[in-house]
């Protein structure tokens, strides 16, 4: 919400980025101390940047809890959900069936997933206008550029 | 004197048959994708990085020479057009363009636009073929610890410097630092930050990142925005020939403009941005019409196109000389290159002289066909513009993950595409810089190397980070970079630093 923040009360956000930020440095120290022979036969090894960087998201993330009870991050919109769950169903789905049912399908799907988190609703229309499109642009980019798309069973027709 | 035989080799090999293909087919596509709304330069190479994948190392660094200039063309068409800059650097080009265009003068202000661009382009290139000898010697000579106190200084800049919160910033910073370090440690072979899991054992792929950031992280913020944003394209009235007045008052931008954001951009600096921003002021200062400008003033579109093309061009010279890229877009060319296992830095310029020099010639051919192509061709780049928002934002998720797929067929590549995307919404909606993370990706690794070299070479003592003037000079302006800031803010100049804060790229 783009609500005022007053000086009270602590800006959720960044408390919450902070503390990402805090378990991000948590995870990379207890991930570097468990990597084999760590810090044996060098001073300064593959491990000295990670506990560095640990050490900087841990004083970024003391940052951020500060902003959070002082100005707080910049207002934001209150951005809707719906159209962005769209999109990421679109690539949720284009990630699973891209092996299974091969490129055009996929992003086929993708593409008319997207249009209607824009406002384009009628899926049976542009789920098929994706499909030709992305049909299209496997055979230039897979034939011609030799990209290795995953062929489906829509390709095959056409070898 | 060198400096021309090896140019003029250069272009000898950028005239061949193919090679102007090539740089016609990337000023071509990078001008169609830079004129889109909401694409900047850097998604615009990274978006197109994957067509080159099956070329050769020259052919390929041409098209992209054609790319890089023509995403920035297509960007001031937008900005002028729409009032919806692609990119931040272009901020300024749309206060004074768009006017103009509102004005009936739409014409005029492409022209000046396109004419300074190729003016600054020109000029900067050749700044570019005769600065770098001198960078490469001066580059031959630093040390390991050098390159390192480089480096902070190029991370500072892009994350901190000019932004208008250094915490966000260096947070963008540390999470791209952090993806950086994900992979196979290059001097023990050691897996860090793996998990255990096979396909992250190469590291994170720079093009997934900067186009699941910019592209798929820009689609999730427009798409959930509740403002619509009231877009009105401009049509372009009348000739879009300059006439006399507009010559005489044009021309003297064109070079200030220049002289402003070529040697901004060619400093181990980040951002095109502060160049538009002085030229801007500068050409306000000047003009004998000061009550045109904010009514489309011609001089407010001159100077800073000129001056963004020439930064641009600068940016390149640290890019090439120093492998240091301290823009998003030169992250991703960085990338381009190391695609083909060629590390910019002073070694390339002896190693692949002609590669070198070749691309650098290039550039001034990409320049001048932008020049013939773009003002005749309006009419189409307009038309593009017009594309509904449900088709063109559908139509850029099909071409970020084909770029993705191509780069890597596995589901696993999109999982990641999937998780920087909605990383890249999320800082987007709480103004997050995304540069830095793009830049601290790749730079990231570089500078640890470099850091361990200077290590093992002391044999462990941390002094010798600081022993040479080079690296102490550097540091003290790290150090100015980002107390500066401070310093103004607390003297309630903080508005100053607002407007010059880069989120876009």
């Amino acid at each position: 919400m783009s609500a005022p923040i007053t000086p009270r009360r602590p800006d959720r956000a960044a408390l919450l980025i902070g503390l990402g930020l805090a378990v991000l440095a948590a995870v990379i120290f207890l991930e570097t101390r468990a990597m084999p022979g760590s810090g044996q036969y060098a001073r300064v090894g593959p491990a000295t940047a990670p506990y560095v960087l640990s050490g900087f998201l841990a004083l970024l993330a003391v940052g951020h809890f500060v902003a959070a009870f002082r100005h707080g991050l910049p207002p934001r919109e209150a951005d809707r959900p719906g159209p962005m769950l769209w999109i990421v169903a679109g690539l949720v789905l284009q990630l699973l069936l891209l092996r299974p049912l091969g490129f055009s399908i996929a992003t086929g799907l993708l593409f008319a997933f997207t249009a209607k988190g824009f406002g384009r609703g009628q899926l049976w229309l542009t789920i098929p206008v994706g499909v030709a499109l992305s049909l299209v642009i496997w055979l230039i980019f897979a034939g011609l550029l030799k990209l290795s798309l995953p062929a489906g069973p829509l390709e095959h027709l056409l070898r | 004197m060198d400096t021309f035989a090896l140019l003029a080799h250069g272009l000898g090999g950028a005239l061949q048959p193919m090679n102007l293909l090539y740089a016609l087919i990337g000023v071509t596509l990078g001008t169609a994708v830079g004129v889109l709304p909401g694409i900047g330069p850097a998604l615009t190479v990274a978006l197109l990085l994957p067509v080159t994948y099956r070329f050769d190392p020259t052919a390929s660094l041409i098209m992209f020479a054609g790319i890089y200039y023509g995403g920035m063309y297509g960007g001031s068409t937008t900005s002028i057009l729409l009032n919806t800059p692609g990119e931040s650097a272009s901020i300024v080009t749309a206060l004074e363009g768009n006017k103009m265009a509102k004005k009936g003068r739409g014409g005029p202000a492409l022209a000046t636009a396109a004419i300074g661009s190729f003016v600054a382009g020109l000029i900067a290139t050749i700044g570019l073929a005769f600065i770098s000898p001198w960078m490469v010697k001066f580059a031959l000579s630093l040390g390991p610890a050098d390159y390192f106190a480089l480096m902070v200084l190029a991370f500072i800049t892009v994350s901190a410097a000019f932004g208008d919160s250094a915490l966000r910033g260096l947070t963008a910073l540390a999470l791209g630092l952090t993806l950086g370090l994900v992979g196979i440690d290059l001097q023990t072979g050691q897996a860090r930050l793996a998990f255990g899991i096979p396909d992250l054992l190469d590291g994170i792929e720079v093009t997934t990142l900067a186009v699941a950031l910019f592209a798929v992280g820009e689609a999730l913020k427009v798409a959930g925005s509740p403002t619509e944003a009231e877009e009105r394209i401009e049509p372009v009235k009348g000739s879009v020939w300059m006439n006399r007045e507009d010559w005489a008052r044009s021309w003297k931008p064109w070079l200030r403009g220049t002289l402003i954001g070529f040697p901004i951009g060619a400093m181990p600096a980040g951002g095109a941005e502060i160049g538009t921003f002085l030229s801007y002021s500068t050409e306000k200062a000047l003009t004998r019409h000061p009550e045109e400008f904010g009514n489309g003033a011609i001089e407010g579109v001159a100077g800073p196109e000129a001056a963004n093309n020439a930064s641009a061009a600068g940016t390149l010279v640290p890019l090439l000389t120093l492998g240091l890229p301290t823009s998003a877009t030169a992250a991703i060319m960085l990338a381009g290159f190391q695609q083909f296992g060629l590390q910019p830095g002073p070694l390339l310029f002896a190693a692949n002289a002609t590669l070198v020099w070749s691309l650098i010639a290039s550039l001034l051919v990409a320049n001048l066909m932008l020049l013939v192509l773009n003002l005749p061709l309006v009419g189409l780049w307009v038309r593009l513009l017009a594309i509904p928002k449900p088709w063109l934002y559908a139509g850029i998720l099909l071409f970020a993950t084909l770029g993705t797929i191509g780069a890597n067929p596995s589901p696993f590549e999109l999982g990641m595409l999937l998780v920087f995307g909605i990383l890249g919404y999320g800082l987007r909606r709480y103004h997050y810089p995304i540069a830095p993370v793009v830049v601290g990706l790749i730079l990231g690794p570089l500078a640890e190397q470099q850091l361990r070299r200077a290590l093992a070479i002391s044999q462990g003592d941390a002094s010798v980070l600081v022993h040479s003037p080079v690296a102490i000079i550097l540091y003290l302006i790290a150090a100015t970079a980002i107390l500066l800031p401070v310093y103004l803010r607390l003297r309630g100049r903080g508005q100053v630093l607002a407007q010059m804060a880069a989120d876009e790229d």
